[in-house]
C-alpha cells in the first residue's frame, strides 16, 4: 500500500517516463507560467513574506521577487541555446567522427528549500530544474509557513500537477524524503543537515547540490581614503549586514575586520547610518526584517549572553520578544573564542574584530572554515590579489556586498563547509542536467592495428596514433620507421 | 609513525597514521607549494619521465597482476597516460587563467571573473583492473589543478599497488603526493578523514560506503562505476567491421574486465544467427582455434572473480545457451570468450554487471524493441553503444538512451577524446573527468565580483519607499528605457 507521498512521487516518476517534460516548448510555457504566477501574485507574496518575516515590500522586491523575475526571464531567453548540444573536438585519428555533449534531465528531483528567502531559495532551483526538463518536487520549509502555504495552493494553479508538486510539513516529512531515491536533491540550509542530507544521498547514490553557509567576513580597508568612499563602505556594510531578512543570509556580512586605528571611525559611521535606516532605537525600527521565530531568537539572544560578549556591545543590543526584534547590534572585540565568533550569526549581531595591521585578515580567515562569500572593501590591487590566492571562499566580492547575487554568469555555490555545487543562470541548468558524451563513427576507415593478434607493429603504429603523430605513422607505413 | 619496513612487519596504517597523513599533506598545502605553476609542470614531468622509464617494469607488474598482454599495457595505460600528462602540460596555463564572466546592467559598474583554485588535499581511489590509468590519470588531474594528493591503489592488483607506490616515491614530491598501499581496512582509516575531495573508481557498493564517509565532512565526490552497458546491432551494416570493434572493446580491453566493456547485444531475431557467425569468424582470426593459448587474452583478476564468472555461465538456464566458447582453466584463470544466446532476461547474467568474458545475446523482433528493454533493466549504464546506418535509429538512440556516454558504430574509444567528459549517471556514477574535465574536477571555480564606488543605487537602502519599489523594478529587469522611464518618474505599468 503506497503512501499518498509515494504515490506522488510515482507520478513524477511516470511523467519523467514519458517524455512529458523534455520538449523545449513545454518548458518554456512552465516558465511562463511561473512568471505569470509571480505576476499575479505579487501582493500575497509581500503578505506573505511580511507575516513570516515582517519583509517590508522593497525588500521582498529586491531580495524574492523581482530576482525570480529576473532569473525565469533569463532563463527563457537563453534556454534554447543551453538545450542545444555542443560540439566537442575530435583528433584526426579517428576522422570523421564526430563528437558532441548533450545535456539531459536527470530524472525526478528533490528541492529542499530554507526559510529566509522563502520564495527565492525555492523557485529559483525550480527554474533550474524545470529548464533542465525534470520533474520535481519541491519541499518548502515550514518555519516561514504563510509562504509554504502560498506555495503549496499556488504553484498547482499554475504549473504542470503531473510534473511539479509541492509538499508542505517539517522536518519528519523530510526525513520520509530522504529515504527515498531520487536522481538528484538540492538543499539550501545549513552544514548539520546538509550532512544528513548526503548521507541518505549516499544510499541511493543520488548527486547533491548542497547551498550551506558560514561566517562570512567584511575586510574594511577603505576608511582612510576619501570621506565619500567610506561613507558608502559603511552603507553597504550596513545594507550588507541587516538589509536581507535582519542578517538571517547565507550571504550576509557575519563579521568585519578592520584595523585598530580605524575602528571607532567605522562604528560612527554605522551608527549613523543604521539610524538613517532603521530608526533611532529599537521603538523606532523600521525597514528591517524581523527575527523568524522564538527559537532562532532565543540562540541569538544567548550569544549575548556570555558577559564578555554582552561587555562588547558598543551599539543596539535590546530585543523585544514578543515582537521577535533584535535591533541591529554592533559589538567590539568579542572574546574570539566565544560562540558568537565560533558560529554563523545568521542575526542581527555584527561583531567587528580590530587587526593590527588589515593583511592579518587573511590568516584570520583561514583560520575559520570556508565561507560562502568574502567581502572586500579595499582599493589596494596587491591586497586584492593576495585575498584571491591566500583565501578560499564560494565568492569573492570587492566593494560590496550582496549584489554577487544578482549576477546570472556568476556560479553561485559555496566550498569546503560551506557547501559544494553551484547555480544561478546556466549554472542552475547545468545542475539539474546530465552532460552526455557522444561519439558518432562511420564503419571507415578501419584502424587495422586495433584487433589482435598483435604484433610489434601495431603497437608501435597504435603508440604513434596515440600521439597524434601523423608524420610518423606516414613514416612507418612507408616504411622508414622500425618496430 | 609508518614504518616503511618491506619485510614482513609493516606497521598499520590505521586511523591515527592516516590523520598523520593528511596533517602532512595539508601543512605542504598550505605553504603554496602545490599552487604554483612550476611545481605542477614540475610533476607532470616526472610522471611523463617515470613512464617512459619503467615501461617494461609496468608491463610486468600487469602481466603479473592480469595476464595484461604487453599491447594493452603499453597502449591503454601507459600511453594513455603520456597523452594524459601531455595534454595537461599543454593546457595547463589556459585552464588556469581565470575566465571573464558577463555582468549585466544591474550591477553597472562592475567587472566579474571565475578564478580556478585547488581544493586542497584529495583522496583518489583506483580499482584493479587498469591499476596504472585509473590511479594516475586521476592524479594527472589533481595535480593539475594545484592539489596535495593521496592515491590508494587496489590490493587486488598486488604487483601494480607496490610498483606504483615505489615510482611515485622515486619519482614525485613525496611531501605532497603520497601513496598509502593496503585493504578495507587501510581504506577505512583514510575515509574518516576529512578530504577537499574524492575520487573513487569502482563499484556502486563501496560507492555508498565512500559517499557516506564523504558526507560525514561535506566532502565532494566523483564516483566512477559502471552497469551493463549494452550493445545494439541492427541490421545493413558492415557486419565484419562491426563485430570485430565489439571485439576489441570487449575481449580487447582486459578480457571483459572494463567498466565501459560492452555487457550484453541487443539485435533482432533475424539477424542474431549472422551475428553470432561472424563473432566467431573473427575471434578465432583474433585469437586462434584456442582461446586459451592466445597470448592476446588478459586472465581473470583472481579466483574470486573466476567464481563469480563460472556461477554465471554455469546458471541452469544460461549453461544451456553457450553458442560459442566456454573454455575454462580454474589454475590459470582463464575464461575464453564465450557467447551466449537468448538467455532468459531475470538470469543472473542479465542482472549484475557481468566484468567478463561472456557476452549474452539478447534478441528483439524488431530493432527498435532494444530501447525498452535497454530501460526497463534498471540501472543507468556508464557506456552504451549502437551500429548501424540508419538514421532515424541513431537519433532516438541519442536522444532517449540515458548513460554517461554513447557511442555509434564503435565500441569504447570515446575514452581517448579529451574533449568530452567521461563519467556516469545513476548507478554509473556522477561526477566526470579527463581532459579539462580531470582539472575541473579537482578545482573550485570562485567567483569574483568587482564594484567600484561609483554608481551606488541608493534605492538598495531603505527608507523604502514604493517609488524605490518602481524604481528597483526596472533596475532588477536590466531594461535600460524601463530605467530611463522610472529614473523620469513615470510608473511602470
Amino acid at each position: 500500500m503506497l503512501s499518498s507521498m509515494e504515490k506522488s512521487i510515482a507520478e513524477l516518476r511516470e511523467t519523467f517516463k514519458n517524455g512529458g517534460t523534455k520538449s523545449i516548448s513545454w518548458r518554456k510555457s512552465q516558465l511562463k507560467a511561473l512568471l505569470q504566477l509571480i505576476n499575479q501574485n505579487e501582493d500575497s507574496i509581500f503578505k506573505a513574506l511580511d507575516q513570516d518575516l515582517g519583509k517590508s515590500p522593497v525588500e521582498s522586491y529586491r531580495d524574492e521577487v523581482g530576482v525570480l523575475k529576473k532569473s525565469v526571464t533569463y532563463t527563457l531567453s537563453c534556454l534554447e541555446k543551453w538545450v542545444a548540444p555542443k560540439k566537442a573536438e575530435v583528433p584526426l585519428l579517428f576522422f570523421p567522427a564526430k563528437a558532441e555533449v548533450m545535456p539531459q534531465p536527470l530524472g525526478v528531483v528533490l528541492i529542499f528549500s530554507s526559510w529566509n528567502f522563502p520564495f527565492t531559495l525555492a523557485l529559483d532551483p525550480l527554474i533550474g530544474a524545470i529548464s533542465a526538463g525534470n520533474t520535481v518536487l519541491l519541499k518548502p520549509s515550514d518555519l516561514a509557513p504563510a509562504c509554504m502555504s502560498f506555495l503549496v495552493e499556488t504553484i498547482p494553479k499554475y504549473l504542470d500537477n503531473k510534473a511539479v508538486k509541492v509538499l508542505a510539513g517539517g522536518a519528519d516529512i523530510g526525513e520520509r524524503l530522504l529515504q527515498l531515491k531520487w536522481d538528484k536533491i538540492f538543499f539550501t540550509g545549513s552544514p548539520r543537515v546538509g550532512r544528513l542530507v548526503m548521507a541518505a544521498a549516499a544510499k541511493h547514490l543520488t548527486p547533491v547540490t548542497l547551498e550551506l553557509g558560514g561566517k562570512s567576513p567584511a575586510i574594511v580597508d577603505t576608511l582612510s581614503t576619501t570621506p565619500s568612499k567610506a561613507k558608502v563602505t559603511a552603507k553597504r556594510i550596513v545594507g550588507g549586514k541587516w538589509g536581507p531578512c535582519t542578517g538571517q543570509a547565507c550571504i550576509a556580512i557575519d563579521y568585519v575586520l578592520v584595523e585598530e586605528k580605524l575602528a571607532s571611525t567605522l562604528i560612527e559611521l554605522l551608527k549613523k547610518t543604521i539610524k538613517r535606516f532603521y530608526g533611532e532605537n529599537i521603538k523606532s525600527l523600521k525597514n528591517i526584517s524581523r527575527i523568524v521565530n522564538k527559537h532562532q531568537f532565543q540562540r541569538l539572544v544567548n550569544l549575548l549572553k556570555d558577559p564578555n560578549v554582552a561587555d562588547s556591545i558598543v551599539y543596539g543590543g535590546s530585543v523585544d520578544e514578543e515582537k521577535l526584534v533584535i535591533e541591529p547590534t554592533i559589538l567590539l572585540d568579542p572574546p574570539l573564542d566565544s560562540e558568537i565568533m565560533s558560529e554563523e550569526i545568521f542575526g542581527p549581531l555584527l561583531p567587528i574584530i580590530t587587526l593590527k595591521n588589515i593583511e592579518e585578515s587573511i590568516d584570520f580567515i583561514n583560520s575559520k572554515s570556508n565561507p560562502l562569500v568574502i567581502y572586500a572593501f579595499t582599493e589596494d590591487d596587491t591586497f586584492k590579489k593576495r585575498i584571491l590566492s591566500e583565501t578560499s571562499s564560494g565568492t569573492v566580492t570587492f566593494n560590496d556586498s550582496m549584489v554577487q547575487f544578482l549576477c546570472d554568469s556568476l556560479p553561485f555555490g559555496g566550498v569546503g563547509q560551506s557547501g559544494f555545487g553551484r547555480y544561478h543562470g546556466k549554472y542552475s541548468f547545468d545542475t539539474f542536467s546530465h552532460e552526455k558524451s557522444i561519439m558518432h563513427r562511420g564503419f571507415y576507415p578501419e584502424i587495422e592495428p586495433r584487433y589482435p593478434p598483435w604484433t610489434d607493429f601495431k603497437l608501435l603504429f597504435l603508440k604513434l596514433a596515440y600521439q597524434f603523430d601523423y608524420f610518423g605513422l606516414i613514416l612507418l607505413l612507408l616504411g622508414f620507421k622500425r618496430s | 609513525m609508518l614504518m616503511e619496513n618491506k619485510a614482513e612487519n609493516k606497521a598499520v596504517f590505521d586511523a591515527e597514521s592516516a590523520k598523520e597523513v593528511v596533517k602532512e599533506l595539508r601543512d605542504s598545502f598550505v605553504t603554496g607549494k602545490t599552487k604554483s605553476h612550476r611545481w605542477r609542470v614540475t610533476q607532470l614531468k616526472a610522471m611523463l619521465k617515470m613512464l617512459d622509464e619503467n615501461e617494461p617494469q609496468i608491463v610486468a607488474a600487469l602481466r603479473d597482476d592480469l595476464s595484461k598482454p604487453e599491447f594493452e599495457s603499453s597502449l591503454y595505460e601507459i600511453q594513455m597516460l603520456k597523452n594524459s600528462c601531455r595534454l595537461a602540460l599543454k593546457e595547463m596555463n589556459h585552464w588556469m587563467m581565470p575566465e571573464k564572466a558577463k555582468t549585466s546592467l544591474t550591477t553597472f559598474p562592475s567587472s566579474a571573473e571565475i578564478v580556478s583554485e585547488p581544493l586542497g588535499v584529495v583522496l583518489v581511489i583506483s580499482a584493479w583492473n587498469y591499476p596504472f590509468l585509473l590511479s594516475l590519470d586521476p592524479v594527472v588531474g589533481a595535480i593539475s589543478a594545484g592539489n596535495a594528493i593521496v592515491l590508494k591503489p587496489s590490493e587486488m592488483a598486488p604487483a601494480s599497488s607496490s610498483l606504483i607506490a615505489k615510482l611515485v616515491a622515486d619519482y614525485l614530491d613525496s611531501s605532497c603526493i603520497k601513496v598509502v598501499e593496503g585493504a578495507v581496512p587501510e581504506t577505512s582509516a583514510l575515509l574518516e578523514q576529512k578530504w577537499d575531495k574524492i575520487l573513487y573508481t569502482g563499484n556502486g557498493r563501496v560507492a555508498r560506503i565512500v559517499m557516506a564517509a564523504a558526507a560525514k565532512h561535506l566532502t565532494p565526490v566523483v564516483l566512477e562505476l559502471g552497469g551493463k552497458s549494452p550493445v545494439i546491432v541492427d541490421s545493413n551494416i558492415n557486419l565484419k567491421v562491426a563485430t570485430r570493434r565489439i571485439i576489441a572493446g570487449k575481449w580487447g580491453c582486459n578480457n571483459g574486465q572494463a567498466c565501459i566493456s560492452p555487457d550484453y547485444i541487443i539485435t533482432t531475431k533475424d539477424y542474431a544467427t549472422k551475428l553470432v557467425d561472424s563473432f566467431k569468424c573473427e575471434l578465432e582470426r583474433f585469437y586462434g582455434k584456442d582461446p586459451l593459448e592466445s597470448k592476446d587474452l588478459s586472465r581473470i583478476v583472481n579466483s574470486n572473480h573466476f567464481d563469480r564468472l563460472s556461477k554465471l555461465m554455469d546458471e541452469e538456464k544460461v549453461s544451456s545457451k553457450i553458442v560459442h566458447g566456454g573454455q575454462r582453466n580454474e589454475k590459470n584463470l582463464q575464461i575464453a570468450p564465450t557467447i551466449f544466446l537468448d538467455v532468459p532476461v531475470n538470469s543472473l547474467i542479465m542482472k549484475e554487471e557481468i566484468f567478463g568474458p561472456l557476452l549474452p545475446i539478447i534478441t528483439v523482433d524488431k530493432v527498435e524493441q532494444s530501447f525498452d528493454l535497454i530501460h526497463s533493466s534498471g540501472g543507468k549504464p556508464l557506456a552504451a553503444y549502437l551500429f548501424t546506418n540508419n538514421k532515424k535509429l541513431k537519433r532516438k538512440f541519442v536522444e532517449t538512451v540515458s548513460a554517461g556516454g554513447l557511442v555509434v558504430n564503435d565500441t569504447a574509444v570515446h575514452l581517448a577524446i579529451h574533449s568530452l567528459p567521461f563519467g556516469g549517471v545513476g548507478e554509473s556514477g556522477m561526477g566526470s573527468y579527463h581532459g579539462k574535465f580531470s582539472f575541473d574536477a579537482f578545482s573550485h571555480k570562485k567567483a569574483v565580483l568587482y564594484r567600484g564606488f561609483a554608481g551606488d543605487a541608493f534605492l538598495r537602502y531603505p527608507p523604502y519607499t514604493p517609488g524605490k519599489l518602481t524604481l528597483l523594478q526596472a533596475l532588477l529587469s536590466g531594461s535600460i528605457v524601463g530605467i530611463i522611464r522610472a529614473l523620469l518618474g513615470w510608473f511602470w505599468a
